[in-house]
């Protein structure tokens, strides 16, 4: 039988559960690294305090990228080999621009010392009590925001930089990955600010990012269903049981669009009354946890309706 | 005998029209290479080879076009075989996106995967649009044709070439393969065998391929990309990242309005002096 399509004949290259993970985690400590950062540059107090969280997020989801991605590996003894090549005679540090996975080996152990310094610094000005954040500490998290905006979605060019079904039919993975893995820190932030009494005036307004990301997140997924249609893989990608990935990110996300405005009076610790205000709640852990299913369920479909 | 000097191009010329899917081409390999070999797969023709991969560097494709009613003559189509191997392309999909630099180019001009350096990232899995490459379950790393590397620097031609008994598979220079591939072709052709055609000898597939096939029907009927599907994995690093940076740009934006100061107290307004009022003197 001739095969009425005939784009490539690739083997899967079995990226499964570590891959998904590291995606997963890569997403969420870079969108945490990036909004802590963007409060921080607000400047006042109660930002500052979700700022901290936030670096204080990073760090562990970092901490694990690599430990997942070098178990993935054949060899995981030789995940060095990443940054060094070691072919005899060599033994120079390899770095090529070209090839994504080359440079997010690189983006790692760059973004790996910038959350590292943060949270270290976040710690430190907690303990003793120190408010605001420096010059320098303000320049660091710009540029480590950079390289966290790379590490949260560079894993969507990797997989498009192949000749796999899906992931080399579409421009819009990056994107993709980028803007949901924001959305999941959003609304992780934005529950853990509930819990830090400092932080509390700011929680709100991460429901209000959650809807800008969200948007994008929309936007993108709609650009990567037009691009799998000339491509002829969309059935692929969104065909039974992956549609059913599709629907849980969606289905997990739509509590946040409703309104959560909420008319409160603030109630002081000895009965006095204030006036009532228009306050925007940030949701619970159940919804929280909604937003952070929707991150993985789409970062699941993409990878494994490809293999 | 063909002589072999270090910075001369090395390859294939494999003919399919004189392929009996014998498979004394994988045998040969399985051999020198020492290579275990998988369990047979049985499946609906009489492929028990399966395909290309960390076990299988020649593999010999049947392709079973026979119509339930054999009236009419087949003119070689009938029953396709394809001895099908590593490309050992020009452009190479899996020597771009490696990122440890295990895949190189040899000093034959061939494609290969030095197992010491490899570490199992499968990226080249991923890009070969051959499919090609397995990760091998004995060595942990990724496996495929070496054109017989070995061999090669011992002055001894592969050993698939050596054991091919209908010289289907043709081992030499590429330069003076492409001149015998070019004269064969014209010979079918001259007898009538029109659909005859090359696949990889000149530079439309991959910038050409060392390892390149004089088939019987179209690159599609063999399962192989033709020309215009022939695109390499970097071809998506420029949208991606721009794609990528756009976003990045917009959420930034995004999220620095959607998170700025308000004049709207959010579960702020408990001023200080309202508090302090009634406790007086405290
Ligand atoms: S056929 Fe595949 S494995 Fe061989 S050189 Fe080309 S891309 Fe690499």
């Amino acid at each position: 039988m001739v095969l009425a399509e005939a784009e490539h004949f690739v083997r899967a290259p079995n990226w499964t559960w570590y891959i998904l993970f590291y995606f997963f985690l890569a997403g969420l400590s870079g969108g945490s690294y990036v909004l802590a950062t963007l409060l921080r540059l607000r400047g006042d107090s109660a930002a500052e305090a979700v700022a901290r969280l936030g670096y204080y997020v990073a760090f562990p989801t970092m901490l694990v990228c690599p430990i997942l991605l070098t178990l993935d590996l054949g060899q995981p003894l030789r995940f060095w080999h990443m940054l060094v090549n070691t072919t005899p005679g060599q033994l120079v540090p390899i770095f090529k621009y070209w090839s994504p996975m080359s440079v997010g080996a690189w983006a790692l152990v760059a973004f790996g010392l910038f959350v590292t310094v943060s949270f270290l610094d976040a710690l430190r000005r907690d303990r003793r009590g120190i408010e605001g954040a420096g010059l320098l500490a303000k320049l660091w998290s710009i540029a480590g925001a950079v390289v966290g905006l790379f590490i949260a979605g560079y894993t969507g060019v990797l997989l498009a930089v192949s000749n796999q079904p899906v992931w080399s039919d579409t421009w819009a993975l990056g994107g993709l990955f980028l803007a949901s893995g924001l959305s999941g820190s959003a609304a992780l932030l934005g529950w853990l600010a509930r819990h830090r009494r400092a932080a509390q005036p700011a929680a709100g307004a991460f429901v209000r990012a959650e809807r800008v990301f969200l948007l994008l997140e929309l936007v993108l997924i709609v650009a990567f269903v037009l691009t799998l249609v000339p491509a002829g893989t969309l059935g692929r990608a969104f065909g039974f049981p992956w549609i059913l990935l599709w629907a849980l990110a969606l289905l997990c996300v739509l509590p946040w669009l409703r309104s959560r405005e909420r008319t409160r009076s603030a109630v002081a610790a000895d009965g006095t009354v204030a006036a009532p205000a228009r306050v925007v709640v940030a949701p619970g852990l159940i919804l929280t946890t909604l937003a952070l299913i929707s991150v993985l369920a789409i970062r699941a479909a993409v990878i494994f309706s490809a293999q | 005998m063909v002589e072999i000097t270090p910075g001369r191009a090395y390859g294939f010329f494999t003919d399919t029209s004189v392929c009996i899917g014998c498979k004394a081409c994988e045998v040969a390999c399985k051999e020198w290479n020492q290579l275990p070999g998988n369990e047979p797969v049985f499946g609906d023709g009489f492929d028990n080879t399966g395909s290309l991969d960390s076990q299988n560097w020649r593999h010999v494709k049947f392709i079973d076009n026979v119509a339930d009613e054999t009236m009419q003559a087949g003119d070689g189509k009938a029953w396709l075989m394809m001895s099908d191997v590593c490309k050992h392309c020009k452009h190479a999909s899996c020597l771009e996106v490696c990122p440890t630099g295990a895949l190189i180019r040899t000093e034959f001009d061939t494609v290969y995967i030095q197992p010491d350096v490899c570490n199992g990232c499968r990226d080249c899995i991923a890009a070969c649009p051959y499919g090609v490459i397995g990760l091998d379950e004995h060595s942990n790393v990724a496996q495929k044709c070496t054109l017989c590397y070995d061999r090669l620097q011992g002055g001894m031609e592969p050993a698939c070439a050596k054991a091919c008994p209908t010289q289907s598979i043709q081992f030499g220079p590429v330069d003076e393969l492409r001149a015998k591939a070019s004269q064969r072709l014209d010979d079918l052709h001259g007898q009538g065998i029109a659909q005859a055609q090359l696949y990889g000898a000149d530079d439309s597939v991959y910038g050409g391929l060392n390892a390149f096939f004089l088939l019987m029907d179209k690159p599609e009927a063999y399962h192989l990309p033709n020309a215009a599907n022939a695109v390499l994995p970097s071809r998506n690093n420029a949208r991606g990242y721009l794609a990528t940076a756009v976003t990045a740009v917009l959420a930034v934006i995004g999220g620095l309005v959607a998170l700025r100061r308000r004049r709207e107290p959010v579960r702020e307004p408990v001023p200080e002096p309202v508090r302090k009022q009634p406790e007086g003197g405290e």
